[in-house]
C-alpha cells in the first residue's frame, strides 16, 4: 500500500468517507447548535447523507477491488449504500417532529444515525471477515446507544439493554466463528477462502462449524427464529423512529452480511448449509406470522412481521448452492428488502404520526376509526399492509413473487408452499389493522407534521408505482455481485 | 512444541464459560463479563491459528488486535447503559427489567 | 517438548513452596498479639468511617468509561511503531488520521463537561 493506492481505494469508497467525515465534523458543530435549533443538526445530518447518495447515484455502475482485496465496490454494494442511504435520509424525516414531540432533542442523535449508516456502507462493500466484523459493530453499537436515546424512560433503557446484552452476545458467537474460519483456511478474505476450498487445503469440519456460527451471530441481528427473542421488546421499548429505521437498516445490512459471505466464500458447503437454512426459513416465518396474530400492540405486531419478513428474505438464500440460480437469489433478495424498506417506512411513519407521549396510542384500539379523521394516513396505513400481505400490484407482491420463483427454480416446492400459507395466515393481521380503521368507531389522534406526511405518502405511491414498473428495479437488482 | 488442538481446547473451554455466565446468570455484569469472556476465547483462537496455520500472514494478529478495541468500546456502551438503569431501579438484574414481557 | 519446560515446572515448585514455607514459619514461630487498631485496613492511616460499600459519585465512572475509551486505542499505535520505518510517509499520514478522529471524540466529550469536578 503507497500513497496512490490509497488515494485511489479512498475515491472508491468515497461514499463512505464522505459520511465518515461529515459525522465527525458533524459531532463538533452540534456543540455549537442551541437546543431550540437541532432541527439545524437534522438537516446538516440529511444534507451529509444526500452528497453521499448523489456521488453514489452518479457512478452506479462503478466496480473495483480496493484495499488489498479487502473492500469490493460491485453492482450488489451500490444497490444496497442507495437502500442504506435512503433509509438514513427517510429516517432523519420521521425523527425531526417526533424527537420534538416526545422532548428528545439531542443532537448526537443525528450523529449516531450517521455513524449506523456509515456502518451499513462498510458492511455492503465489505469482502474481508475482519471488515465484516468491523461494520457489524460500526452499525451496532450506535444502535444500542439510539435505543436507549429516549432515558430516563424506562422502556427506552430496557430495550438498549436487552438490545445490548443480545447483540454484543451475537457478535461474539460472529467473531468465534470469523476466528474458526480463519483456522480452517489461513486466511480472511473472501477470495482467499474460496481459493482454499478449491484447493483442498481447507480442513472442512472446522470451516463448516465456522460457517453454522457466522450463520446463528448474524441470524440474531436480522431476527430469526430461534434467534429472534430480543425483537418485539427492543422494538417496542425503543423510539419508535429509531425502530422504524433499526428494522430497516439493521435487518438489510445484516442480510447483506449473509448474502456477501455464503454467496462468495461457502458456497462449496452448500451441502451442509442448505437444509439449516431451510428449517431456520420456515421456522422463522411461522413463527412469526403465527404469533404476531396475538399483538394488540402495534410495535409488537409490527416487530413480529418483521421476524416474518426475515423469513421470507432467507427463503432466497436457500438454493444459493447452484452455480445457476445464485445470481437470482442475490437479486430476489436484494429486491425483497427493498420492498421490505419501503413498506415498513409507510408503516412505521403512520405509528409515529399516531404515537402520543407516554408511549400512548399505540394499541390497535387507538387506529379505529383513523378513516374518518384522517383519510390520508389510513390510506397509507391501508397500502403499506397490503403490500406486507403480498396483495398486488404492490411492491411487496413482487417481492414474495421474485422470491417465490427462485426457491422454485432452486426446486425447493415444498418451502414455497409453507411460504404462501404463511403469506395467506399474515393477511388476518394484517387486515385486522384495516379493519380497526375503516369499520370501527374511536376518536383517534394524529400529528400533521408535513416532514411526516411527505415521507408517508411519497413512499405508499412508491409502493404502488415502483410495483407496476419494477421490471428496471429487478434488473438493477441483478447486477452482479463482482467475485 | 505445544500442539495447536491444546489452544484450541482452552479457547473453546473458555468461550462455553463465557456462554454459561451470558445464558445462566442473570445480572447484567455477570452477563457482560461472559461476553467478554466469549471474545478473549476468540482472542485466543485467532492468535493460535496465526502462528500454526499461516505465521506468514499478520492478518490473525491484527484481528486480535482490532477485538480488543471494539470490546473497549462495547463495555464503555454497556457501563453506560447499566448505570443510567441502575440508577432509577437499584438493580441490572435481568430478571427484575421485565417492564415488557421477554 | 516436555523436557523443556522441566526448569519452569521446577521453578514454579519452588516459588510457591517458598512461599508456603515463610508463611508456614511466620505462623508457627512469631508473636500474635492482635489488638483492633491492628485489624484496621489502613493501620496508620486515616480512622475508617462508615461501610466500604458506600456511593461513589457517578463522576468517577464517567472518567473510568473514558479512560477505557482512550486508553484502548494505545494497541493500534505499538505495532505502528514497531514498523513506522518501513511504513514511512504513508503510515504517519494513517496515524494522523487516526489520531485526528480520536480528538473530535475528545473534544466532544470536553465540551460537554465531561472532564469537570462539580
Amino acid at each position: 500500500m503507497n500513497l496512490s493506492n490509497a488515494s485511489a481505494s479512498l475515491n472508491a469508497i468515497l461514499p463512505l468517507v464522505v459520511v465518515i467525515l461529515w459525522a465527525c465534523a458533524l459531532l463538533l458543530v452540534d456543540l455549537f447548535i442551541t437546543k431550540e435549533r437541532k432541527g439545524l443538526t437534522a438537516l446538516l445530518a440529511a444534507i451529509g447523507m444526500l452528497a453521499s447518495l448523489i456521488i453514489t447515484l452518479a457512478r452506479l455502475d462503478l466496480e473495483a477491488v480496493v484495499f488489498n482485496g479487502m473492500v469490493t465496490v460491485d453492482g450488489f454494494s451500490n444497490f444496497l449504500t442507495v437502500l442504506f442511504l435512503g433509509s438514513g435520509i427517510v429516517a432523519v424525516a420521521l425523527s425531526y417532529d417526533y424527537l420534538k414531540r416526545m422532548g428528545l432533542e439531542k443532537g448526537e442523535y443525528y450523529v449516531l444515525l450517521l455513524f449506523t449508516v456509515s456502518g451499513m456502507m462498510l458492511m455492503a462493500v465489505a469482502s474481508d471477515l475482519i471488515v465484516v466484523f468491523l461494520a457489524l459493530e460500526l452499525l451496532s453499537i450506535p444502535l444500542y446507544v439510539l435505543a436507549g436515546i429516549a432515558t430516563p424512560r424506562l422502556d427506552s433503557e430496557e430495550s438498549s439493554l436487552k438490545y445490548f446484552l443480545l447483540g454484543s452476545f451475537s457478535t461474539g458467537i460472529v467473531v468465534y466463528g470469523i476466528a474458526l474460519v480463519f483456522g480452517a483456511t489461513g486466511t480472511t478474505s473472501l477470495a482467499g477462502i474460496v481459493d482454499a476450498i478449491t484447493a483442498g487445503s481447507a480442513g472442512m469440519g472446522l470451516l463448516v462449524a465456522g460457517a453454522a456460527m457466522l450463520l446463528i451471530g448474524l441470524g440474531f441481528k436480522v431476527a430469526l427464529v430461534p434467534f429472534h427473542m430480543w425483537t418485539p421488546d427492543v422494538y417496542q421499548g425503543a423510539p419508535s423512529s429509531v425502530t422504524a429505521f433499526m428494522a430497516i437498516g439493521a435487518k438489510a445490512a445484516g442480510f447483506a452480511a449473509i448474502l456477501r459471505i455464503f454467496i462468495q466464500a461457502f458456497p462449496a458447503l452448500s451441502v451442509d448449509l442448505t437444509p439449516v437454512l431451510w428449517v431456520l426459513a420456515a421456522l422463522t416465518m411461522i413463527l412469526g406470522n403465527v404469533v404476531a396474530i396475538a399483538q394488540r400492540n402495534i410495535k409488537r405486531l409490527l416487530a413480529y412481521s418483521s421476524i416474518a419478513n426475515a423469513g421470507y428474505i432467507l427463503l432466497a438464500l436457500v438454493p444459493y448452492g447452484q452455480s445457476d440460480v445464485a445470481a437470482d437469489s442475490v437479486a430476489s433478495a436484494l429486491f425483497y428488502l427493498l420492498a421490505y424498506a419501503f413498506t415498513s417506512f409507510t408503516a412505521w411513519s403512520v405509528v409515529i404520526a399516531l404515537e402520543q407521549v407516554e408511549g400512548k396510542g399505540l394499541e390497535l384500539e387507538d387506529y379505529a376509526g383513523l378513516s374518518r379523521r384522517y383519510p390520508i394516513l389510513a390510506l397509507t396505513m391501508t397500502v403499506a399492509m397490503l403490500s406486507f400481505t403480498g396483495v398486488p400490484p404492490t411492491l411487496g407482491f413482487l417481492g414474495k413473487f421474485y422470491v417465490f420463483r427462485t426457491l422454485l427454480e432452486g426446486g425447493f416446492p415444498g418451502l414455497a408452499v409453507i411460504g404462501v400459507v404463511t403469506s395467506l395466515i399474515s393477511a388476518y393481521y394484517y387486515l385486522r389493522v384495516v379493519v380497526y380503521m375503516y369499520m370501527r368507531e374511536g376518536e383517534p389522534q394524529a400529528i400533521r407534521d408535513p416532514w411526516l406526511y411527505i415521507a408517508a405518502t411519497a413512499s405508499a405511491i412508491c409502493l404502488v408505482v415502483l410495483g407496476i414498473f419494477s421490471q428496471p428495479l429487478f434488473a438493477w437488482a441483478s447486477q452482479a455481485m463482482l467475485h | 512444541m505445544i500442539p495447536l488442538s491444546w489452544y484450541l481446547i482452552f479457547a473453546a473451554a473458555l468461550f462455553s464459560i463465557g456462554l454459561f455466565a451470558v445464558l445462566a446468570r442473570r445480572n447484567a455484569i455477570v452477563i457482560l463479563m461472559g461476553i467478554e469472556l466469549m471474545l478473549n476465547a476468540v482472542n485466543i483462537n485467532l492468535v493460535a491459528f496465526w502462528r500454526y496455520v499461516n505465521p506468514e500472514l499478520i492478518a490473525g494478529q491484527v484481528f486480535a488486535v482490532m477485538v480488543f478495541a471494539v470490546a473497549a468500546a462495547e463495555v464503555a456502551v454497556a457501563l453506560a447503559i447499566f448505570i443510567s438503569i441502575y440508577r432509577r431501579r437499584r438493580s441490572v438484574s435481568a430478571d427484575e427489567i421485565d417492564l415488557m414481557k421477554w | 517438548m516436555p523436557q523443556e519446560y522441566i526448569p519452569i515446572a521446577v521453578l514454579i515448585i519452588l516459588a510457591t513452596g517458598l512461599a508456603f514455607l515463610v508463611v508456614a514459619i511466620g505462623h508457627l514461630f512469631g508473636p500474635r498479639r492482635p489488638t483492633q487498631r491492628k485489624g484496621q485496613p489502613y493501620e496508620s492511616g486515616m480512622r475508617p468511617f462508615g461501610p466500604g460499600t458506600r456511593r461513589m459519585p457517578v463522576h468517577f465512572y464517567l472518567v473510568a468509561v473514558l479512560f477505557i475509551l482512550f486508553d484502548i486505542e494505545v494497541v493500534f499505535f505499538l505495532p505502528w511503531a514497531i514498523v513506522f520505518r518501513q511504513l514511512g510517509l504513508f503510515g504517519l499520514i494513517e496515524m494522523i488520521i487516526f489520531i485526528v478522529i480520536l480528538l473530535v471524540g475528545y473534544i466532544y466529550a470536553w465540551k460537554k463537561g465531561a472532564f469537570e469536578w462539580e
